[in-house]
C-alpha cells in the first residue's frame, strides 16, 4: 500500500505523477528528451540503461516497465534484454554499449565512483561526449524516478502480462503526459 | 577536472545545465516548482532536504550551495550545520525531522523508506504532499549530485563563490538566469 493517499488507481510512476501533475509535467518532458531522442544513442540503448539502473535500484515496476519498452523496440528480442541484465559484458551488444553500462553502473552507486578510466574506455569505443553525458544523466535520472516510485511505496502490477501492454503505449505515444494520463491498459 | 567539455566560468551544475539545455529546462522547472513554488513548507525547510540528501551523497559543490542557501534563507548558520550534524538533535520542528529522515532514507534507496518514519512524519503534523514532495526533492537531488559528480564537474574551495551562488538560488531560484551566464566570465 502506498505511503499515502495517492488518490488514484494507477501502478508506479504513474500513481504519484497522477497525483501531483504539476511536478509530474516537467518529469515527463526529461523522460522523452533523454528516453526517446534519437541522436546519439538510440531509443533502446537509452531503455536499456534505465531498465539496468532500476534493477540495480531493485525498483521492480521500472526496471520490467523499462525492460519491455527495450524489447519493443529490439524487435521483441526479450533474450537480449535478459542478457543485458544478467551479465551486459556478455550480451551481444556493442563494446560501446557495454563501457556506457559500466558507468551507470557506477552512478548508480555514486557520481564520484565514475573514473576517468571508465570515461577513456567509453571514448575508445566510439562514445561521444553527447553519449557520455546522455549515459550519466539517464542512471541520474532513474535514481531520482525508482526512488520516487519506491519511496512512496507506489504498486506494481504482478501480472507480468501487463507490462508489455503498456510498454506498447509508451513505445506508440511516448513518455509525456501520457504518463500519467493515458489509461492502464487491461 | 570535468569528463567533458563545460565552460570554465561555470563550475558545478551550472556547466552541465548550459552543456545540454534541452534537457536542462524540465530540470530546472522541476526544482523551481519543487523548492520555490507555493508550499505548506518554507524555502528554508526545503533548502534543509537538499542539503542533507547532498551531505549524506558527499556531493560537495552541491552541499556547499544547498547551505549557503539555506542560511541565507534562515540568516542563521546554525540550523544547517546542525541538521548536517544530526538532524533529532539539531534545532528544527518535530515535523522537519521527520520528514528530513524520510528524506536521508531516499538518499539511501526508495526502498528504506519505512512505514514507520512516514508514520511519525503524519503524528507530526506533515501531509501527505508535504511527504510527497520531501520524498521527490530527496529524489531530484539523488539525480543532481550524480549528474555532478558522475562528469566529475569543478567544485570551487572559494567559500565567497558559494556566498554569490546562495544569493542567486534566493534571489533568482533555479530558473536560467535570462540575460545568460556570460556575464560571470573573469
Amino acid at each position: 500500500m502506498p505511503h499515502i493517499n495517492l488518490k488514484n488507481d494507477l501502478p508506479g510512476i504513474r500513481s504519484a505523477m497522477a497525483y501531483s501533475p504539476k511536478t509530474a509535467a516537467p518529469m515527463g518532458v526529461l523522460a522523452e528528451i533523454l528516453l526517446r531522442s534519437n541522436k546519439g544513442l538510440a531509443p533502446a540503448e537509452r531503455e536499456l540503461i534505465g531498465m539496468y539502473v532500476s534493477y540495480l535500484n531493485d525498483c521492480f515496476y521500472c526496471h520490467h516497465s523499462h525492460g519491455e519498452i527495450a524489447c519493443i523496440y529490439l524487435d521483441g528480442d526479450r533474450e537480449l534484454v535478459e542478457q543485458v541484465r544478467k551479465d551486459y559484458n556478455k550480451a551481444p551488444i556493442p563494446d560501446k554499449l557495454k563501457s556506457l553500462l559500466a558507468i551507470a553502473a557506477k552512478v548508480q552507486q555514486g557520481g564520484k565512483f565514475v573514473t576517468a578510466e571508465d570515461v577513456e574506455r567509453a571514448r575508445e569505443n566510439g562514445a561521444t561526449d553527447m553519449d557520455i553525458h546522455d549515459a550519466v544523466l539517464i542512471a541520474a535520472a532513474f535514481c531520482m524516478f525508482n526512488r520516487y516510485v519506491d519511496g512512496l511505496a507506489t504498486t506494481a502490477p504482478t501480472d507480468m502480462s501487463s507490462y508489455p501492454l503498456r510498454a506498447k503505449q509508451v513505445a506508440e505515444n511516448g513518455y509525456g503526459s501520457h504518463i500519467y494520463t493515458a489509461r492502464q491498459p487491461a | 577536472m570535468p569528463y567533458i567539455p563545460l565552460e570554465e566560468h561555470l563550475p558545478g551544475i551550472t556547466g552541465l545545465l548550459e552543456y545540454r539545455k534541452d534537457t536542462a529546462a524540465p530540470i530546472r522547472e522541476l526544482t523551481q516548482i519543487l523548492l520555490r513554488g507555493p508550499s505548506t513548507l518554507t524555502e528554508g525547510e526545503r533548502e534543509l532536504i537538499a542539503t542533507i540528501v547532498s551531505h549524506r551523497n558527499e556531493c560537495k559543490f552541491c552541499t556547499t550551495a544547498h547551505t549557503a542557501a539555506v542560511d541565507i534563507l534562515l540568516g542563521e548558520e546554525n540550523t544547517s550545520a546542525k541538521v548536517k550534524q544530526d538532524i533529532m538533535t539539531a534545532p528544527v520542528s518535530d515535523k522537519m525531522k521527520a520528514l528530513l529522515t524520510i528524506a536521508a532514507q531516499v538518499q539511501q534507496s526508495g526502498k528504506s523508506v519505512t512505514t514507520e518514519s512516514v508514520q511519525k512524519a503524519k503524528d507530526a503534523g506533515a501531509t501527505d504532499l508535504e511527504i510527497h514532495d520531501t520524498v521527490l526533492i530527496a529524489a531530484l537531488f539523488c539525480l543532481y549530485n550524480r549528474y555532478v559528480d558522475g562528469l566529475s564537474t569543478v567544485t570551487p574551495t572559494d567559500p565567497a563563490y558559494y556566498k554569490g551562488l546562495g544569493e542567486r538560488l534566493k534571489n533568482h531560484g533555479y530558473n536560467r538566469l535570462p540575460q545568460g551566464y556570460d556575464h560571470l566570465k573573469k
